[in-house]
């Protein structure tokens, strides 16, 4: 199962943040420092996966973004490692070349696309039209 | 529309929306805090418009500070009301900001109910996804049990988009409100095969994530996942469903030998990582289950590890962590297999990255044998020296230890060379760890009696230089090694070469800086060794010596008697005391050594670790009572008894005296000398051991390469372990050569003889024999201690309560009184049933409850009733579950997955067996027995046979209120049954057709059984056709009736008597 999608950057500032289970405000500050800290320290020839308290951390860098996801011990580390990946070209795809400032002034935006890849912490969509599709009709209707 | 245009503008113009926010959040870099605070004031104006866009647009804002970690919880009454706006706009801002705000203990969201309610039944299907959505992050207890119903019957929605996201919030619902769990799983199965692949997808998460808690209540559906499981093409929903199976199998063996082809397929076939690395784990997972049933499982084993190899030797250093870690699960199974790849394994640990080296590490553990662990040991020593980072180090050290002492130091052929490499340890800067090493010394010193020869030479040494263990602050962890060297020395002092000296290093003054409960082993071993000196000296004609030694002692231990830790002052003073009196009785020639000697007579032998709390508590005994009064809680404090071998900072009062100025101290001084005298509980600290301390800092600048010294290096120039290696080589050698001889006179021998030859094969593990005699003294264990230790599982955990059989769910109700809320699953259910007479609404109310009492309670009302009509019915039931069961033999586990839809009912009626609670524990037991061999139904017959069984008790009691459980199946069966598959009920009838005139004979209650079984398992389905086993008991009989009961077997048939008259 997964416990939060983290969007950090390399400064450490938290870009999206989602919990599939509630964390108290004052502890998210904590957990958030201790992830970007654990996985910021990595380098580039290091695993994508850290072991992290009673969870795992999965984490991808795309330029000077880091998508940190934790999982629980019954997660495949890989599906997940491959799902942030596809998380990103859905973002691409809906962005057009997406980047960080996209994701910061459409903070919302990505959480309905978030929202219809993983729900509950579960992988529910990671087909790109099918996750696009309530977006798209949203954003007709707001023209509208 | 141009007004509209204009006043959006003017909207904009004077609030900020999300994009300034983050602007402006960008452009104050310097002081975003006092940036924010006056956006969040401007928010809190905007709320209070009545402009519903310009809250939505504030919410909006408050979302993103929110993520940047401020509290916004005030704000939670206005994202509930922007969450009721019509537009739907406003409202999907609404709810992503509750759904990341709200909590459980957010008051407001009782509020929401209705609101929600209203959302899920939207006609526009994006407003039910946003509520559905999210719900799944904020639901509550209340708020899971108020919704539960819409949100089942929103599993049934036509637009698979609803479908989809009610299925997975199921998951929440069910952990907040078990009871739920019961009626909507029969619908959550349905989903597994619903015609659109994301419902599919979400089925199978939800019921792989509650399986995974609670695998034996999902057995049944194997069949259904293994059809899946070959159907699909999804690899995110391949790896969940196979992932479950690696859940399953250790329930079902036969289910493991089913599934190795398949997967071992998918090995071969898949380019997903992510698939294979699963199947692997998987595949492992089922031969670790199947490790005795099958015989040509080392292919697949072969397989796995070959695969695993590949990865480990992919240059992605992910694909390389995963390998390590699915390859140390072989391990605990296949060590032989995993054994032929130490080459790699070894050469993962030089690896860059420290989390693939740990993980390399783990597997070490596991591939040493006794050849090759003197060889993996001085790798991994030379890895301590290299490492930097204390954690990674301190890691190496545990698993150095773990290697060699495990499984009762099988792997030890030398016990020299383990002491030495324990010695060699003690060399770590900073490491924690020092109580584990000591630990090892005392165990090995006291259960190998052969070392203990060598081991106190190497202890004394340690002592001799404990200075240089002692000697820097922060190195203190390793001092817990002095401990065992003060101890061993002491109670092994027979063996000690030069005592004397060894007394001497044991009393130095320095000592005094050790923490206490070391100073405390110190002194009494001092006492000990005291003890053997005297007895050594005696002998001797001079007996100054003697004298010289009590004379020291008696010098000496005032230190400790001033010490400031109770332990070691208790024992100071009274070693003191006895020293002075032995001394008086020295000097009047008085033998007393043998005396002396007596006091530490006798051995200590090691005891099993969890010896004390195996011993059962006697009867009538509570430990938890006061034996007195409880004392006050300043008292306790003082009266804890200290942990005797727990790290513990040593405690230096110094400090403290530094700030006091020399006027006062004198003072204080002179009081405290008074105080000596009467009270020797008052002393802080002595001068003698202030001077020690301010000596201790010199020791610091001694060069840690001085520590070599505290090693006697019969070779100089080489470690000490690696000499040890050398000897051991040349050792085993030497043994090989003189065993060529033997073989070759015992071939002499026999080739003289007959003439056959000796087969001689290359040396084999059992070759090598150990250095020197070693016995292991095993450890002690009360006489009546209890074997098992079950480890308790966590009461917290929240999939507890969703462990609901959900093939008999009767357990579960009878422990719990049906809630109110129960009725909620009926409405759903039964809206579409039949018309029902009042009693059965009556029933209603308690949804399909199974609450066996008051069942039999109402059923007894309407019985007579019911009584003609019911009869019928469960007559055309047994039938209908007769023939289910011949379907079941006929496929087994041949995922006939139609099947399941249609079981899915009977899973219902089975629900309303009346129990028999007192029989129920017998039952589970001879299921569990039972349940591997369940093919065979003959066999199963006897041993239900054999087993005393319940059926007597049946009779009586229940024989009345048993009668209509019958009945009420039929009526929930028929209700639902509305909603399934007509398809089904005419084969029924055909069947009925069919068994009717078979089935006159009393016998046949025989087979019902058996069909009812069946049944019962009816979710257990096609894969365990449990045989027929009643056990029936004449009740009554005369020419026209007669009354039969029967005791079911199976364990979960036990709730039910069946009683037919004919």
């Amino acid at each position: 199962m997964i416990k939060f999608v983290l969007m950090v950057n390399r400064q450490g500032q938290t870009r999206l943040s989602r919990y599939y289970h509630s964390v108290e405000l004052s502890r998210r500050a904590a957990l958030e420092a201790d992830v970007v800290r654990y996985c910021l320290s990595r380098k580039k020839d290091q695993c994508s996966f850290v072991e992290y308290k009673d969870f795992k951390l999965v984490y991808r860098q795309y330029a000077a973004l880091y998508i940190v996801v934790g999982i629980t011990d019954s997660e495949n580390e890989l599906s997940i490692y491959e799902l942030v990946h596809n998380f990103v070209e859905v973002l691409d795809k809906y962005f057009s070349r997406v980047s960080e400032l996209d994701i910061m002034f459409n903070l919302d935006r990505v959480h309905i696309i978030l929202d219809e890849m993983i729900q509950n912490g579960h992988i529910v969509e990671t087909n790109k039209s099918r996750i696009l599709a309530p977006l798209t009709t949203i954003d007709k209707m707001v023209d509208s | 529309m141009a007004l509209k245009i204009v006043k959006g503008s003017i909207d904009r113009m004077f609030d900020k929306n999300l994009q300034d926010l983050v602007r402006g959040i960008r452009n104050h870099k310097e002081d975003e805090a006092k940036y924010i605070s006056t956006c969040i004031d401007e928010i809190k104006q905007e709320l209070k418009q009545d402009n519903i866009a310009v809250k939505a647009n504030a919410v909006c804002k408050l979302t993103y500070l929110q993520m940047l970690g401020y509290d916004v919880s005030w704000a939670a009454f206005n994202i509930v009301e922007v969450m009721s706006s019509s537009k739907f706009t406003y409202k999907r801002i609404g709810y992503l900001a509750a759904s990341q705000c709200f909590h459980e203990n957010t008051d407001v969201i009782m509020l929401t109910t209705n609101q929600i309610r209203k959302d899920l039944s939207s006609p526009n299907q994006y407003d039910t996804g946003v509520a559905l959505t999210g719900l799944s992050c904020f639901v509550t207890p209340d708020l899971a049990r108020d919704l539960a119903n819409d949100i089942m019957t929103l599993m049934s929605h036509t637009k698979p988009y609803i479908r989809k996201k009610a299925v997975l919030i199921m998951y929440k619902v069910f952990l907040k409100y078990p009871e739920s769990l019961r009626p909507a799983f029969p619908r959550l199965k349905e989903k597994l095969e619903d015609p659109d692949p994301g419902v599919q997808s979400a089925a199978v998460n939800v019921i792989c994530e509650l399986a995974r808690r609670n695998p034996k209540n999902y057995l049944s559906l194997a069949p259904l996942f293994f059809k899946l499981m070959t159907s699909s093409t999804n690899n995110w929903v391949l790896i969940k469903i196979i992932k479950l199976f690696g859940a399953l199998t250790p329930l079902e063996p036969r289910l493991g030998k089913k599934l190795i082809e398949p997967l071992t397929n998918l090995i071969h076939s898949t380019s997903a990582m992510s698939l294979l690395y699963e199947c692997v784990n998987t595949v492992i997972a089922v031969l670790i289950s199947l490790s005795s049933g099958m015989p040509n499982h080392s292919a697949s084993i072969q397989l796995c590890v070959q695969k695993l190899r590949i990865l480990i030797e992919d240059s992605d250093q992910n694909l390389k962590y995963l390998g390590l870690l699915a390859m140390s699960k072989i391990l605990k199974t296949h060590p032989k297999s995993v054994q032929s790849h130490k080459d790699l394994i070894l050469q993962c640990l030089d690896d860059k990255d420290e989390s693939i080296r740990l993980r390399a590490l783990d597997l070490l553990y596991g591939m040493v044998s006794k050849k090759n662990l003197m060889e993996i040991v001085k790798k991994l020593m030379i890895h301590v020296d290299k490492a930097e980072g204390t954690t990674y180090r301190d890691e190496l050290l545990t698993k150095i230890i773990d290697i060699c002492s495990q499984s009762n130091y099988q792997y030890i052929t030398n016990f020299e060379w383990y002491i030495s490499i324990l010695v060699e340890l003690t060399r770590l800067e900073g490491t924690r760890h020092g109580h584990l090493i000591a630990s090892q010394m005392l165990d090995v010193a006291i259960r190998v009696k052969a070392i203990r020869v060598f081991a106190v030479a190497q202890m004394a040494t340690l002592l001799d230089n404990a200075h240089l263990l002692t000697g820097n602050m922060q190195r203190n962890g390793i001092c817990e090694v002095l401990y065992a060297a003060a101890w061993i020395c002491g109670e092994f002092s027979e063996h000690l070469e030069n005592p004397v000296q060894t007394l001497e290093a044991m009393l130095r003054p320095k000592v005094a800086t050790l923490p206490g409960h070391i100073q405390a082993v110190y002194v009494q071993n001092a006492a000990k060794l005291f003890a053997t000196i005297l007895k050594n000296q005696e002998g001797n004609t001079d007996s100054t010596a003697a004298q010289e030694t009590s004379q020291m002692m008696i010098d000496r231990l005032p230190l400790f008697v001033q010490s400031a830790n109770l332990e070691v002052q208790e024992r100071a003073s009274c070693i003191l005391q006895l020293v002075k009196y032995i001394q008086k009785l020295q000097q009047k020639d008085v033998e007393v050594a043998e005396e002396v000697s007596a006091l530490f007579a006798g051995e200590l032998n090691p005891v099993a670790p969890k010896a004390q709390k195996k011993v059962p508590v006697p009867e009538g005994l509570d430990l938890d009572a006061w034996i007195n009064e409880p004392p006050s809680e300043s008292e306790s404090e003082d009266e804890q008894p200290k942990a005797i071998f727990t790290k513990e900072e040593p405690k230096h009062s110094r400090p403290r005296h530094t700030e006091v100025d020399e006027k006062e101290l004198a003072r204080r001084r002179e009081a405290r000398k008074q105080e000596q005298a009467n009270n020797p509980f008052y002393i802080k600290a002595s001068p003698s051991s202030q001077k020690v301390y301010q000596e201790a800092p010199g020791v610091e600048h001694i060069p840690v390469v001085q520590i070599d010294l505290s090693v006697p290096l019969k070779v100089p120039g080489l470690p000490m372990s690696d000499q040890y290696v050398k000897l051991e080589e040349e050792r085993r050698q030497k043994e090989r050569a003189e065993k060529k001889k033997k073989e070759k006179k015992k071939r002499k021998e026999k080739r003289s003889g007959r003439g056959k030859k000796h087969d001689s094969g290359p040396e084999s593990e059992e070759d090598i024999t150990p250095a020197h005699v070693v016995d292991i003294v095993t450890e002690e264990m009360p006489e009546n201690a209890l074997p098992s230790d079950d480890d308790d599982k966590d009461p917290n955990d929240p999939h507890k309560a969703l462990d609901i059989d959900l093939d008999n769910l009767l357990e579960t109700t009878a422990r719990r009184p049906l809630a109110d809320s129960e009725k909620l699953p009926v409405r759903s259910h039964r809206a579409a049933g039949a018309p029902k007479s009042p009693a059965e609404d009556g029933e209603a109310e308690n949804a399909t409850p199974q609450e066996p009492k008051k069942k039999s309670s109402k059923e007894k009302r309407d019985k007579k009733k019911d009584k003609e009509r019911d009869r019928k019915r469960s007559k055309e039931e047994k039938k209908k579950k007769k023939h289910k069961r011949e379907e079941k033999e006929e496929d087994l586990l041949g995922g006939q997955a139609e099947e399941a839809a249609v079981q899915s009912e009977e899973t219902k009626e089975v629900e309303a067996q009346p129990s028999s609670t007192s029989a129920e524990v017998s039952d589970l037991d001879f299921w569990l027995s039972n349940a591997p061999v369940p093919s065979n139904t003959q066999e199963a017959a006897t041993v239900a046979a054999a087993e005393a069984d319940p059926a007597p008790e049946a009779p009586a009691g229940t024989a009345a209120d048993s009668e209509p459980e019958e009945p009420k199946d039929t009526e929930t069966e028929e209700s639902k049954s509305s909603k399934h598959k007509k398809k089904k009920q005419k084969k029924e009838k055909e069947e009925k057709e069919k068994k009717k005139k078979k089935k006159h004979h009393h016998h046949h209650h025989h087979s019902d059984g058996g069909g009812e079984e069946s049944v019962q398992n009816g979710t257990v389905e096609e894969e365990e056709p449990l045989p027929p086993m009643s056990n029936y008991c004449l009740l009554a009989e005369n020419s026209y009736i007669k009354m039969v009961s029967d005791g079911d077997c199976d364990a979960r048939l036990w709730k039910f008597v069946l009683l037919s008259i004919c």
